[in-house]
């Protein structure tokens, strides 16, 4: 992965480099929080795996190399800033504020939501390729009418970047100037398509053609996600208009829970990814730079390990929803085949009961 | 009573100009519909008199208008979307279907998807292929959305101002074949709610219902009925899902022939629907079985031929004879 394009703060080793762009301004203790984050997101998605493995979740989306790109991403937000992601944004959830048992209510198939998200702004899972990030170029284009000073910050992998609806995004936030960061999670694989396919050239260089800079950044370095989207959002805000992060990463897992990848990728790449794992790097920091002691490593492990038990109870707790729930809220206004549906479905479950 | 004479494509820009001097949040985004006024006029003069931030001559990229309306309605706009032509709506269907219809119930009401999507439809204007289509069905089989249709200027002006502070997504098709054609329009007082269906002719041997362009022709059929003493009761749909079926019951449970006429293919169709419901809830007083008088089950035709696919009055009146042939 020598790239001498891609924006790198910190090498897989924990060593810090420096670069003429981007200067880490992350304190010893942010970046111990922020490794905290990445250890309990991670831990998360083990445990989510684990109840899908159990029959308990229908299905899940692992997120295990991913976390540098979204713990570094989340954090560089504004309070006030908006987020649109695709299914796989944990950590990005997580960094909102979003309960993580809501985060698992959409695969536990007891909602199609989870959360409410004006409240967290952070809008719902989008799971048709690319359909959020237009959303996203509206949203912002609804902070540019209000004169607000916020950002969008979207996200949608490689396989959706062929997506008529990403592209589109792209000309839209150009044409106006959108305060929106498109950050592109780069993980090599749609579910078994390679990124060679999506596209003959680096991604982040798409956002050149559109009329806005396009920047790549390693996704496995956390320092330089957040420094990187820091920035992006800045310049966004500051009427700066739009940009691209290509978050170049690695999807440790599989795409879900119905995935077998070692159909379509050899155990090698893996290998060589393992070795640029996000947490291990930052943790590598830690102990050179700062010293943190290895009681400290303890306790946010035990943390995690609490997290995943109150997450399992808290999954477990969540029982079938009431059938007549889905007839709340398909529309806004009274709407008589609803209502029809809902009586129907009344004295059915009357009739059951009785 | 104020009322004024003007075609239904001035009294949807009227409609428009009052729903946007009421609410600062609603804005206008389509292709051409800034300094142009729309390839059919209908946002002439918006865009000078309320400006550019809100009326938005777009990109040409119909899945970019719905997708960017929906971040603009969960920041609180309400946009009212311009597809040139009905055709040119597919490129946005999935946002339609996918996000327009559902965010509302995904968040549990918190998202308000009040956004409009004005789609004129139907053929009868001459013009070349993919210009003349009515694809509703498409849009009235989807829970979450709501579709309407114009038949008159009176109508046009009231229901795209109704339609606009509507808390739910809606499909506003407008009859383009219609657009020309001058009516009374009650500055004042608005005629109906947006999902009420309308009788528009009574009459007591035969139900006649269709929306859009079909009003018309229906009428014009009851008119040529009558002189062969036959009376029929036209009604205008206004509201193609959900349908306002007590009227129409009340209407059948009189006249017991049934008789929809649309401009779309006839299968799996508004006048399918029609039919089905109609058949299940007035069935003792049906004496004869629903006809629809629809388009062929073929792609829209090159415009010469267009008259041989749109409903006719002649083609009405031989249902009309149909529905009376059968004996009770």
């Amino acid at each position: 992965m020598i790239d001498e394009e891609l924006v790198q703060l910190l090498t897989p080793e924990g060593e810090r480099v420096a670069h003429p762009d981007y200067a880490s301004t992350l304190s010893g203790e942010q970046i111990l929080s922020m490794y905290r984050d990445m250890v309990i997101v991670r831990r998360l998605c083990n445990e989510s795996t684990s109840l899908q493995r159990q029959g308990q979740l229908a299905l899940w989306a692992p997120i295990q190399g991913q976390e540098g790109a979204q713990i570094g991403a989340g954090r560089a937000l504004a309070p006030m800033d908006f987020t649109f992601p695709t299914y796989r944004e944990h950590g990005i959830a997580w960094c909102r504020g979003v309960p993580p048992e809501n985060l698992l209510r959409l695969f536990r198939a007891v909602s199609n939501g989870g959360w409410d998200p004006q409240k967290y702004r952070h809008h719902l899972p989008t799971i048709v390729l690319g359909n959020q990030v237009l959303n996203a170029v509206g949203y912002a284009m609804g902070i540019q009418r209000d004169g607000a000073d916020e950002a969008v910050l979207t996200f949608f992998g490689d396989g959706a970047s062929s997506q008529g609806d990403v592209l589109e995004s792209f000309v839209w936030a150009s044409s106006f100037n959108a305060p929106v960061v498109f950050f592109c999670q780069n993980n090599q694989f749609g579910i078994s398509t390679p990124s060679s396919i999506q596209s003959k050239v680096p991604l982040f260089r798409r956002a050149r053609g559109f009329g806005f800079p396009g920047v790549r950044v390693d996704g496995n370095d956390m320092l330089a996600c957040y420094e990187v989207t820091k920035a992006a959002l800045e310049n966004a805000r500051a009427g700066g208009g739009p940009s691209m992060i290509e978050a170049y990463t690695y999807r440790m897992g599989a795409h879900t829970t119905s995935d077998d990848p070692t159909r379509y990728r050899v155990d090698a790449e893996v290998e060589v990814w393992k070795h640029r794992d996000p947490i291990e790097r930052i943790k590598s920091l830690l102990v050179r730079e700062y010293q943190t002691k290895p009681a400290a490593f303890d306790a946010i492990n035990e943390e995690a390990e609490a997290f995943a038990l109150k997450l399992r109870d808290d999954v477990l707790a969540m029982g079938r929803p009431d059938p007549l729930s889905m007839f709340d809220h398909a529309y806004a206004e009274p709407h008589p085949l609803v209502e029809e549906g809902r009586r129907e479905m009344s004295e059915l479950l009357a009739q059951v009961a009785r | 009573m104020t009322t004024t004479t003007m075609t239904m494509a001035k009294a949807l820009n009227e409609g428009l100009r009052r729903a946007m001097e009421k609410d600062p949040k609603v804005l206008l985004m389509g292709e051409d519909i800034g300094k142009l006024g729309g390839v059919f006029r209908i946002t002439d003069g918006l865009q000078k008199d309320f400006g550019q931030d809100r009326v938005i001559d777009t990109p040409l990229a119909e899945s970019a208008i719905v997708g960017t309306a929906v971040g603009l309605a969960i920041r609180g706009y309400r946009t009212v979307c311009e597809m040139q032509f009905d055709g040119f709506v597919f490129p946005a269907f999935d946002q339609i279907v996918s996000q327009v219809a559902k965010l509302h119930k995904r968040s549990d009401g918190v998202y308000t998807m009040g956004l409009v999507i004005r789609l004129p439809f139907q053929g009868g204007i001459g013009a070349i292929e993919h210009h003349s289509e009515s694809p509703e069905a498409y849009f009235a089989h989807t829970p979450g959305l709501r579709v309407v249709s114009c038949s008159t200027p009176n109508d046009a002006y009231w229901m795209i101002q109704q339609a606009v502070e509507s808390d739910d997504p809606i499909i506003f098709c407008e009859p383009k074949s219609r657009y020309w054609e001058k009516g009374e329009v009650d500055l004042e007082n608005p005629p109906l709610g947006l999902y009420d269906a309308l009788v528009r002719r009574p009459g007591s041997d035969v139900t006649l219902i269709g929306y859009g362009s079909s009003v018309k022709t229906m009428l014009r059929a009851a008119e040529a009925a009558e002189a062969e003493g036959l009376s029929l009761e036209v009604i205008d749909l206004r509201s193609i899902a959900p349908i306002d079926l007590p009227p129409l019951v009340a209407s059948l449970e009189k006249t017991g022939r049934l008789v929809v006429v649309q401009e779309a293919p006839r299968t799996a169709s508004i006048g399918s629907e029609l039919v089905a419901e109609l058949t299940e809830r007035c069935f003792y007083s049906l004496r004869a079985p629903g006809v629809r008088v629809a388009g062929y089950h073929v792609p829209y035709p090159p415009a010469r031929i267009e008259e041989d696919y749109r409903p006719t009055v002649d083609r009405v009146l031989d249902a009309v004879d149909r529905v009376m042939g059968f004996e009770s």
